[in-house]
């Protein structure tokens, strides 16, 4: 029986079955594969597009303040009371554990040493990408979208300048003041907890404390969360300015942003805290011992 | 020599230069092979069907986007030349008013006319103000509406407040993406007796992109109709008329007299056939 051709089939010598599914797979892997490097490369590009602009002219005033205002003093609310929380949250679920093997005066240490290393800084930044990332990309990307910022570039304004640093600037000097706050709440929400409810001597409370947590654990998640809000601001700005068209464009911007922010803050929380720790380790071989 | 001279007035005459330009977007060509030339002071409207590329190609003037091939050149300067940091400087000749007028969503009326003043001079303050409210008066808008937002202002009101914003830097050359769109006849009628009192006034060279026929012959000195490339033959120039306003209806080509007229004609069958096509190779 002679096999016909469908006339709509574009390639009548092209393999088919199995080897014709594989090599679509293969195609439609290396696109992906492409697309992500470009995504990574124009990330990139953008980041020290900003970068120079950063050392090449600062924002103006009129456009830095309301940034300031925007990224610092409407966040510090949500980020004090997520910080209270937390520190308690710590104290209740270590109480248990500590109190097995009569420990529970040392409850200060863990609390306030996790705290000011790990959550104070990661819960700023998540607070930080959820509240102001997603909002930034989707007002550059409404600004996208309605043609804004093709009318700054057609003004002779460079929309990195204009738009981007002042963004980039304001993360990245206010997220070590929102992570101080997150720290000072979380250990007065972990201390009122232990002290009050959990009847936890005060005096070793602190005591425990101070032994364990030093400047440099302080340091620690200040100078972390330098990298996170840079990496919030920048890849929220990316989305923002790569906004595709429409209504979903915009919503798929600021929800993008907030999903690559918090799994980017996630992955420098990994390597900064491995390299910190070597060198912690390297300055103090000793270290801290709860025991 | 003499010939050489005059070679030279003719050149400087043209400000706009477009030769032999094609746009690609991945596998789309959205232009192909569009050759056009501007003298100083003209007016011309450029006209078509949706997706014709028209909106391209005003882009394309002031480097938005960046043409695959050929040349745009504005008063004899290759674009293709232009470097990241001449660009500001370069732009500054021309105001741009968008379709939806593009004011910045957070600032007021008076800080978008203001905003390229206060990019590009060292004016005062007073100054500043002073010439916000003469831009906003020659578009017939009042003092009151300075510190309105621009979602507080109607459609016509924000159009023209763009116009105002085109006009703050005295530009040599303003484009317009259909400034007409969305408004009511007599809103778009008061555009385009703006059009014609702009190029009055200060002696611009304008470019309208328009698929309003009344802008079209009412401010323009010049039509110029372009095609969708997906409905022309391989060898067809995009530019279906190159002309006067006033001979457009008398046009060789039937698809300018039929998009003049604005009658659908043979679109609607080609529209189905098209469907058709799609229906039956998705089927297929």
């Amino acid at each position: 029986m002679a096999t016909s051709v469908s006339p709509t089939h574009p390639r009548p010598n092209a393999p088919r079955g199995f080897l014709r599914g594989f090599t679509d797979w293969v195609a439609d892997l290396g696109e992906l594969v492409m697309d992500r490097v470009a995504g990574m490369g124009d990330v990139t590009l953008f980041s020290w597009r900003t970068m120079t602009w950063l050392f090449t002219r600062l924002p103006r005033r009129e456009t830095l303040l309301p940034n300031f205002y925007q990224i610092g003093v409407l966040s510090l609310p949500v980020v004090a009371l997520t910080g209270t929380f937390i520190g308690m949250v710590l104290a209740v679920q270590s109480y248990a554990q500590f109190r097995m093997l009569n420990l529970e005066t040392r409850l200060g240490a863990v609390i306030n040493m996790t705290l000011v290393r790990e959550l104070g800084p990661v819960l700023a930044a998540t607070m930080l990408a959820g509240r102001v990332g997603s909002a930034m990309a989707a007002e550059l990307g409404t600004m996208r979208v309605t043609e804004q910022i093709d009318a700054l570039t057609c003004m002779g304004a460079n929309p990195i300048h204009y738009l981007a640093v002042p963004r980039f600037l304001a993360c990245l000097i206010l997220i070590p003041t929102l992570t101080i706050m997150a720290d000072f709440m979380g250990v007065v929400g972990g201390y009122a907890y232990s002290i009050y409810a959990l009847n936890i001597d005060a005096h070793h409370y602190w005591e425990n404390s101070e032994k364990f947590v030093g400047s440099f654990d302080l340091f620690t998640g200040i100078f972390k969360s330098l990298f996170f809000g840079a990496a919030i601001a920048l890849i929220s700005c990316h989305r923002g300015f790569n906004c595709r068209p429409g209504a979903e464009g915009v919503g798929q911007a600021a929800t993008t942003a907030f999903v690559y922010s918090f799994v980017m803050i996630l992955v420098l929380d990994l390597f900064l805290g491995i390299m910190l720790d070597s060198i912690y380790y390297a300055l103090w071989p000793d270290g801290a011992r709860l025991i | 020599m003499a010939r050489d001279r005059t070679a030279q007035a003719g050149r400087e005459k043209v400000l706009v230069d477009v030769d032999r330009l094609t746009v690609r977007f991945g596998r789309q060509t959205v232009l192909r092979d569009i050759s056009l030339r501007i003298p100083r002071g003209q007016t011309v409207a450029v006209i078509g069907e949706s997706g014709c590329g028209k909106t391209v190609l005003l882009k394309t003037l002031i480097g938005l986007i960046s043409p695959t091939s050929g040349k745009v050149r504005i008063g004899g300067k290759d674009l293709s030349t232009v470097s990241a940091r001449e660009w500001p400087r370069l732009r500054l000749q021309f105001g741009f008013v968008f379709q939806q007028a593009a004011l910045f969503d957070s600032l007021n009326v008076a800080e978008n006319v203001a905003f390229p003043l206060r990019q590009h001079t060292k004016k005062t303050p007073r100054e500043i103000r002073d010439l916000v409210l003469a831009r906003l008066a020659e578009v017939g808008l009042p003092k009151t509406i300075l510190h309105k937002k621009p979602a507080e202002l109607s459609g016509g009101m924000r159009k023209r407040v763009g116009l105002a914003r085109a006009l703050a830097l005295d530009p040599q050359i303003i484009l317009y993406d259909e400034p007409t769109t969305g408004l009511d006849p007599i809103m778009s009628d008061v555009i385009n007796e703006l059009i014609l009192r702009t190029r009055e006034q200060h002696s611009v060279t304008s470019i309208v992109v328009t698929h309003d026929m009344r802008t079209a012959t009412k401010v323009a000195d010049r039509v110029v109709m372009t095609y969708p490339l997906a409905r022309l033959k391989q060898d067809e120039r995009q530019i279906l008329y190159d002309g006067p306003p006033a001979k457009l209806d008398q046009a060789d080509d039937p698809r300018v007299r039929q998009f003049v007229r604005g009658e659908a004609g043979a679109r609607i069958s080609e529209m189905e056939e098209e469907v058709g096509a799609d229906l039956s190779a998705s089927s297929a």
